[in-house]
This record gives structure tokens, sequence and C-alpha cells, in this order.
């Protein structure tokens, strides 16, 4: 994911884990998503997402395994969410809804009631 | 994340990326894209793998120490390629950090470890001091009624000790040797209020710390395992003192050498000196202080003091302290050394800065090699942050050989000082710690950052694409390098120029100490001291048949030219002093009161030592004995109290503690040097057992002998035992050696800063070398381009002489400017010399200018060596 798309800090590692609440997925399957999802808006690049997978798991937030893929004949790291991730998404979605909130209070102020 | 997983770990993500290619590529063939472009646009999607690899790897990894792992080999690898420039280094590294180590091993024990006392900051000394005091440095010895006063009223001490020095005679019991030992006594409060036990027995009781106490001793460790095998069943034994039976109550552990390493025993205080000593006016003894928790020794000591002005103001006629001063028990044990010590640790400290600078230089021209390579890799986008690392770390890694090497030399130097320095206080408590490891560890660090530092910038800095433009042309490295190179060059030689200097300074006065002009013969002089055992020779008369029946055989002796007897010899570092007056010429106010050294000599003690009379006479064999009350007084004492009119027939009142009495001046002798790190003091010399209220059981024979002095040792001892079988002599010594052991101290000192001073003169020298014939190498084409079109050899010479001098010649005017600085912190240590004084910084000049001409010299001549055709093919 690209910096100059304006993706804030820690907000891929929040895509990543609402992407998985719906299933295992895996490296690719999660980027093919969020890009598809987003209508492209979000190009997907795989130098930040690896990087936040392996993140991710390390955290405990996911867990790993090779597993083969329905559709093809063939192994791919499946990464699905453990407990602590479903946790730890409940508190990034509202901490973005807060700031979303926030944002959107300064950007568009309510009139002022005199 | 465990290294031995890390390789799985990898290749499993190596595994996933290749799916994840994989099936990217595959989508892309469904969607209908030829296979071969497929792959492209899947790798396109992609980015690169390697790269993903590594920021992923990132996550797992603790991805710096990957990289100082991956650095320290690099470097290694490289050092090993060039033994003789990475021995060098490693080195000179060694030479300074080790030289530093140890240094600062013994200034940790020595100034900045608490003391083995029980909660030693509570600690303090106690000293009365004169207001008008001009000599010395104001702290004198308390006397014995002063230290009695300040106990009995005062309130804001927990508790106050007195102790004073004391030689002892431990008498041969049964074929035992009698011998010498220095002791001495102690209150009976004294170990409680340091919080020392004895490991044997008890210490002294109040009861026996009384002039009318039962005799008994507390031995020290060193004692009781030499002389008596460290058997416990010592103590409630007995054993002769001064022959005296003395009963044995106890032993001191091992660890407690207080107040130094040569105390043997200890003995009570108030039983040990006659009820003469109780006043104000004899001050030998030294007081030590517990404040009471939360006192400041600020406040204690006003207390002190105010009560100490009463006691002044009681015995005004009297030399009574006016004031009291203290300082904390620990700079108090370290006041002789903590100069020196500071001068040592400012030498090596120079030394170190000097030994990085060398690395430093060595490192930028080994970093010109190199600079083609680093110069690719910044251009090819390597972060400057890394490359400097790199570079960094053959400077942490030489440092850290340096420093291994180091330890083990300072740790082989450390006991070597520690054993070797006479009079260095605490010398026991020197070792190596986990405080002076870190110390290292912390000056390996901070080597190694600044020998590294400055190549790994100076190369990686803004020139560095012009080192892709220099690599192809080696002809004049980049101006801003070399002028780096030839300012550090230059602090470099301005360091050494300091150390040459103090050392210098330091050394002449080591030498003005030995070849000092006492005043008197020195050459073919024997000194040995005895002192009578006052239980046998209890009488005037007593004493006076033995020192005459003594004279008569030495003097009978042969190789014997004279002998006599004298209190104290020339040199030999301390007096007694007294305060008089002078009946035909009163003082103007008792803050201008007289004061003398006191001497007790026999009649021919001044033939036999040269020493000149120069008005007057000396007394007579006949008034020696009879007590008529004359004296003979020195040069300084006419000048200082005379005005240097005529001495003979004057009269001097001298104030003794039982009662005054007047002695008429006979004559004037010349001044004799008695210590020779202070200014001559005036002396009176009374005849030796005239009966002055002094301690005049002690003598020392001056014998003047035909042979070398030291093989009339052994006869003339053999004389004293013949004539008193139990009588130990001591201080069996030449004058030579008197002032030889006077400077030993200093001596040492001014040898380690010589040292240390040859050292960083070898340095500087390798740097010079190093640096200059760098740089005439760098000049080879150029050299050889003016040989082609015909230069003379001379003019190169000449060329490369002056471009290597000049760095040089600037660090030795900068080098001389702040030794001028520098040298006044030495003036408590030097003798006879000034901080400026100019043979010796010419000296150190020249011998600097020498080294850097000899340095220049040989690069220079290999230059004008060069084949022009050789040096044109290296274009």
């Amino acid at each position: 994911m690209e910096k100059r798309n304006g993706l804030l800090q820690g907000t891929l590692d929040m895509l990543i884990l609402r992407t998985l609440l719906s299933g295992a997925a895996h490296g690719h399957e999660i980027g093919k998503h969020i890009q598809r999802t987003t209508n492209d808006f979000l190009q997907m690049q795989h130098g930040s997402l690896y990087p936040a997978l392996h993140r991710l798991e390390k955290r405990g937030w996911v867990t790993a395994k090779w597993e083969t893929a329905p559709d093809r004949n063939r192994e791919f790291k499946y990464y699905r969410l453990t407990p602590r991730g479903r946790k730890q998404l409940l508190v990034e979605e509202s901490q973005w809804k807060q700031m979303a909130e926030a944002v959107a209070r300064v950007m568009w102020p309510a009139p002022e009631e005199s | 994340m465990r290294w031995w997983r890390r390789k799985q770990r990898d290749e499993e993500l190596a595994r996933e990326l290749q799916c994840d290619l994989e099936l990217e590529e595959e989508e892309q063939r469904e969607r209908g894209v030829s296979a071969e472009e497929a792959r492209f646009a899947a790798m396109r999607a992609f980015g690169n793998p390697t790269v993903i690899r590594e920021q992923t790897r990132a996550v797992w990894t603790w991805n710096w120490l990957e990289r100082l792992v991956r650095d320290l080999k690099y470097g290694a690898r490289t050092l090993w390629r060039s033994p003789s420039f990475s021995i060098v280094s490693v080195l000179v590294m060694a030479l300074g950090i080790g030289a530093t180590t140890s240094l600062f091993t013994i200034v940790r024990a020595v100034l900045l470890r608490p003391l083995p006392f029980r909660d030693p900051g509570r600690l303090v000394m106690l000293y009365d001091h004169f207001r008008h005091d001009q000599r010395g440095d104001g702290f004198n010895t308390v006397a014995a009624g002063d230290y009695r006063d300040w106990r009995a009223q005062t309130h804001s001490f927990e508790d106050m000790a007195a102790m004073r020095g004391y030689g002892g005679i431990i008498s041969g019991v049964q074929s035992e040797l009698p011998e010498v030992v220095q002791s001495a006594a102690g209150t009976a409060n004294l170990f409680p209020l340091l919080g020392v036990s004895p490991v044997l027995g008890r210490t002294f009781t109040d009861a026996e710390d009384q002039p009318e106490g039962q005799p008994v001793v507390l031995l020290t460790w060193s004692i009781f395992q030499r002389r008596f095998a460290g058997d416990p069943s010592i103590i409630g034994k007995q054993v002769h003192l001064d022959t005296k039976p003395t009963t044995v109550i106890g032993v001191l552990p091992s660890w407690f050498t207080y107040p130094d390493a040569r105390i043997q025993f200890w003995l009570p205080y108030w039983q040990t000196f006659s009820p003469g000593d109780y006043g104000h006016a004899d001050h030998q003894s030294t007081v030590v202080a517990r404040l009471k928790q939360g006192v400041s020794a600020a406040a204690a000591t006003r207390e002190v003091s105010a009560l100490q002005y009463q006691i002044h103001l009681a015995n005004a006629s009297k030399p009574v302290a006016e004031d009291v001063w203290w300082r904390p028990m620990i700079d108090d044990l370290a006041k002789n050394v903590r100069t020196p010590l500071l001068v040592l640790l400012g030498a090596v400290g120079c030394m170190l800065l000097i030994a990085c600078l060398n690395l430093t230089n060595l490192l930028v021209a080994r970093s010109a090699t190199r600079r083609r390579e680093v110069a690719v890799r910044g251009a090819l986008g390597g972060s400057r942050i890394v490359l400097i690392c790199e570079q960094m770390t053959e400077s942490l890694l030489i440092c850290l050989a340096g420093g291994a090497l180091g330890l083990l030399l300072s740790l082989a130097s450390t006991y070597w000082l520690a054993a070797h320095w006479r009079n260095l206080p605490r010398a026991e408590s020197v070792h190596v710690d986990a405080w002076v490891l870190t110390f290292t560890l912390a000056i390996v660090a901070a080597a190694a950052l600044l020998a590294g530092l400055v190549p790994a910038i100076s190369s990686t800095g803004r020139g560095l694409l012009s080192g892709l433009r220099d690599s192809t042309r080696m002809v004049g490295a980049s101006g801003a390098r070399a002028r780096l190179r030839k300012t550090m060059l230059t602090v470099e030689i301005a360091l050494t120029v300091v150390l040459l200097i103090s050392a210098g300074l330091l050394f002449k006065s080591f030498l003005h100490l030995r070849t000092t002009d006492l005043g008197c013969r020195i050459d073919h002089v024997i000194t040995m001291k005895f002192g009578l055992p006052e239980i046998q020779y209890d009488t005037r008369e007593k004493i006076v048949r033995f020192h005459e029946a003594l004279l008569e055989r030495l003097r009978r002796l042969p190789g014997v030219r004279g002998a006599a007897l004298v209190s104290v010899p020339p040199g030999a570092g301390f007096s007694f002093d007294r305060v008089f007056s002078v009946l035909e010429r009163p003082a103007p106010s008792y803050s201008l009161q007289y004061e003398a050294a006191i001497f007790t000599a026999d009649p021919q003690y001044f033939s036999v030592m040269q020493i000149p009379l120069l008005r007057g006479r000396v007394f007579t064999e006949h008034e020696r004995l009879s007590n008529d009350h004359y004296i003979v007084v020195s040069k300084t004492f006419v000048d200082q109290y005379l005005a240097g009119n005529d001495p003979v027939g004057k009269h001097v009142r001298v104030d003794w503690d039982t009662k005054p009495e007047v002695y008429e001046i006979l004559g004037e002798v010349g001044d004799t040097v008695n210590d020779t790190t202070k200014p001559i003091r005036p002396t009176m010399y009374f005849p030796i057992l005239s009966g002055i209220p002094d301690r005049t059981s002690e003598a020392t024979i001056v014998a003047y002998t035909s042979a070398d002095p030291l093989t009339m040792s052994m006869p003339i001892q053999r004389q004293i035992s013949a004539l008193e079988p139990e009588l130990p002599v001591y201080n069996a010594l030449t004058m030579d050696q008197i002032l030889g052991k006077n400077s030993a101290s200093q001596g040492f000192a001014s040898n380690l800063v010589l040292a240390f001073a040859a050292l960083s003169l070898l340095l500087a020298a390798v740097g010079l070398y190093g640096v200059l014939s760098y740089l005439t190498t760098q000049r080879t084409p150029d050299i050889g381009l003016r040989i082609a079109v015909g230069a003379q050899r001379s003019q190169l010479l000449r060329l490369v002489l002056v471009e290597g001098l000049r760095p040089a010649i600037v660090g030795l005017v900068f080098g001389v400017a702040a030794s001028a600085l520098a040298t006044r912190l030495l003036r408590s240590m030097l003798y006879g010399t000034r901080p400026l004084d100019p043979t010796t910084f010419a000296a150190a000049a020249s011998m600097l200018v020498a080294v850097a001409v000899l340095a220049c010299l040989i690069p220079a001549w290999r230059a004008s060596r060069i084949d022009p055709v050789q040096a044109l093919r290296t274009e």
C-alpha cells in the first residue's frame, strides 16, 4: 500500500484484520480483496503487505498455516484471525471511527446554534 | 526469533512469495495474457521480491544486529588483509587504553573508593590551625590537650579519637632478634569509632588507656603472621616492647592498614606518652571524629573552632592554635598523591588521545583507498548512515582488540605500580573490578567513536561523487581531506609537546632533588639511627656514658675519619619545631612569633659534616655535658630573626612545655637543608644531651668514612652491639640514599610521566611518518612528472620536507602555548624548577623537531628516488 494514497499508519493492519473476519485467506487473496473492494483506489503494494502480515502474525493477531487451496491443487500460506486479533479489530475500528468523526467535525463543522 | 529458526522462516517466506507470485501469473494468464507477458506483468505487480523479503524479514529480526555482525565480519576481513596496519593500530590502542585503565584503577582505589570503615562519609579529620601559618598547608597535627578538651566539651560529634605515631622496639626474647618497628598509639575508642573489630581477642579498654594502665598491645595482621606465625595462642601472652613486658590482647584484621601498611602494632594512647605531652603546645596527634547524624562538618567545626579559640586565649604565651580545620578522612589519606595522580591521569589521557588521533589518521588514509567503493555504493543509493556504520566497525574492531590487550597490560602494570609506588596510600585496595572494566569499555567505545567517526564522515561526505572522478586519477588527494589529516596531525603534535615538556620539568626537578646542595658533606657519610630503651637508660648520666663510649669506639674504628651524633641528619625531611623569643630583640606581636627547627648535636657534628662555622664558636665537649644553656644557630636564623647582626652573646628563650629556659648563642653555622622540597628553615642546635626536655634517647650516628660508606655499616653496628647487645639499629643509610629516599616518590611519578612522554613521542613519530609517507605516495606521479621535466632531486626533497614539517611546526607552536598553561598545574610537584623553564621547553621542542625531521626525511628521500618512468606509468 503506497503512502501516497494517504493511508494512515496502522490502517493497513486494520484492513487486513477486517478482510480476515470473513474467513482465512492467503496473502494474494487479501491484497486482491482490498484492491477490489476499494474499486482499485488502494493499490496493493506487496512490499507493505507481506511485512504487515508478518507483523500481525508476530503480535499474535493472526495465525498462519500452509493449506491446499480449494480451487487450485497447490498449497498456500493461509492467514486466520485469532481471538486476540478479533479484539484488536474492534479496538482499531472504534479508534478509526473516533478519528473519522473528529476529522469530520473539523472539516465540516455543524452550523452554530446562536 | 532464534537464529536457527531464521533460515527456516526465510525459506518459508520465499516459498510464500513464490506461491503468490505464481498465482498472480496464473491469474494474468487466465485473463488471456500470453504466458511470457503474464510473468512480467506479475513481477511488475509484485515488485522486487528480494526487497519484499528484506522488508518482511525486518519484522522478524533484529536487523541492525544482523547488519552489525555482517559489518564486523567485513571489517575483520579487511583488517586481516593488511596485518601490519592492524597490528600497529591494535598495539597503539592497547598502549593508550592499557595505560589509562591502569591509572584509573589506581585513582579509583586511592581517591574514589569509599573507605573500608563503618559509614565513612561521616568520618572527618580535625587539625589545629594557626591563623598566621605561612608555611605548610595549615593542617597541623593536634596537641593532646586540645584533643582532650574537644572531646569533653563539644556536642557535634558522635565521638572523637586520637592517634600518633610511635617507633617501638620489640626485644628479642629467647634468641630472637630485636626489631625496630613502626607502631602507633590510639585511644581506646578509636577502633569502635572506625567500626573495626579485631579478628582475635579485643581492643583496648578505657582502664588500659590510662597513664597507669596495664601495658597491652594490639598486633596488626602483618606482624601477627610474620613474627608470630599466625599462632592464635599469642593472645594473652607477653612480648617485650621497649623491654617492657606487654600483654597481647588482640589481632587486627588483615585489611586494616590504616594509616599506613607499615604500622605493626597499636598501643593505648594515654598510656604511651608522658604527662608532659598532654599540653596544648605539643602538636603530635592526629584526630579522627565521627559527625553526629545530620550535623554538617562545617557546623561541627564551627563549634570546635570556637572552643579552640578559648583555649588559645587561655594559653596566649604558648604556641596554641587559634582555629581548627577539617577535611574528610578520604581526602586526608589521598592528600600527598592527589596531584601526582591527577597529573598522571592527564598524561595518560593525552596519550590515549594521541593514540586515537593516530588511529584516525591511519583510518583516513585507508578510507582513501576504499573511496571508490564507497562512492559507487553511495551513488547507487546506499544510505549514508549505513556506510558510516560500516566504516566505524573497523575502528571498533581495532579498539576492541586494543582494549582487550590493553586490559591485560593494565592488569600487569597496575599491580606493578601499586607495589612499587612508595607512599601510595591504600595500595592494598588497588584491584581491577567491575567499575574498572566498565571504564575500559567506555573508553574503548569513546576511542572507537573518536577514531572511526572522522574518517567515516569524511569519506562519505559532500565530496562523495568527486570520489568517482578522483579514483581514476591518483594525483592530489582531495584537498579537504589532506587538510583534515594535517589538522589532526597538528593536534597530535601539540599534545605530544605538552607531554614532553611536563615530563621534562618533572624529570629536571627530580635531578635537582638528587643533586641538591644540602649545605654539608654528602659523600662518604653513613648515618644510622638508634633509640636507647628508656627503661634501662632512665638517667642522663647513663645515656651520656653510652654516647661517650660509642663515639670513642667509632672514632677508633679503622676506615672512620670522623663520627658524631645528631638528632636528625640533614635531608631526612623532618624536624621538631619550637616557638621561642630573642631577649635582645622581642617579636613585635604574637602573630609574628619566632619559630625554628630544633636539632641536638654533639660538637664534632659540624666538623664531621663540614658545616662551616661563620661566627663565634661551637660548644665544647664539656659544654655538651654541663647543661650550661649554650646554643649554636644557623645562618637563616640570624638573617631572619637578628637581621643579620652578630648573634654571638644574644639570648634565646624557649618555652618548653614544662618551663621556659634561656640559652646563650655561641656561634653561627652555615645552613643545611632539612627537607629538600621545602625552603631552608631557621635552625637552633642544642648540645646533644644538654638536658633539653626532648626525647633525647634517640640519636643518629653520622660517620665520615674513607671507604665506601655502606661497607662501614656492619663494623659500626658491631661496635654498637658490643656496647649494648639488645639495641637495634635502624635506617642505616648513606647521605646519597637519604636524598634518594626523599625524592623517591617524586622520582617515581616523574619517571612515569617521562615514560608516557616517550611513548607519545613514539606515537607522534609513527603518526607523522604514516601521514607523510602516505601523502608522498599520493604525489608519486606528480613527483615523477617533475623529475621527468628535469627538477632537481634536492628541490623535491625540500618540497616534501617543507610540506611535512609545516604541521609539525604549527603543532609545536600550539603545544608550547598549551604547555605554558598546563605546567602551572605541575607547580606543586616541581622542585628547583620553574614551570616555564626555558631549557626544558627548548629541549622538548628540539626533540620533537628532530623526530619530525626524521619522519619526514624517509618518505622525502624515497620520493626523490622515484623513477620518473615508473611514476608516470601509474598515471
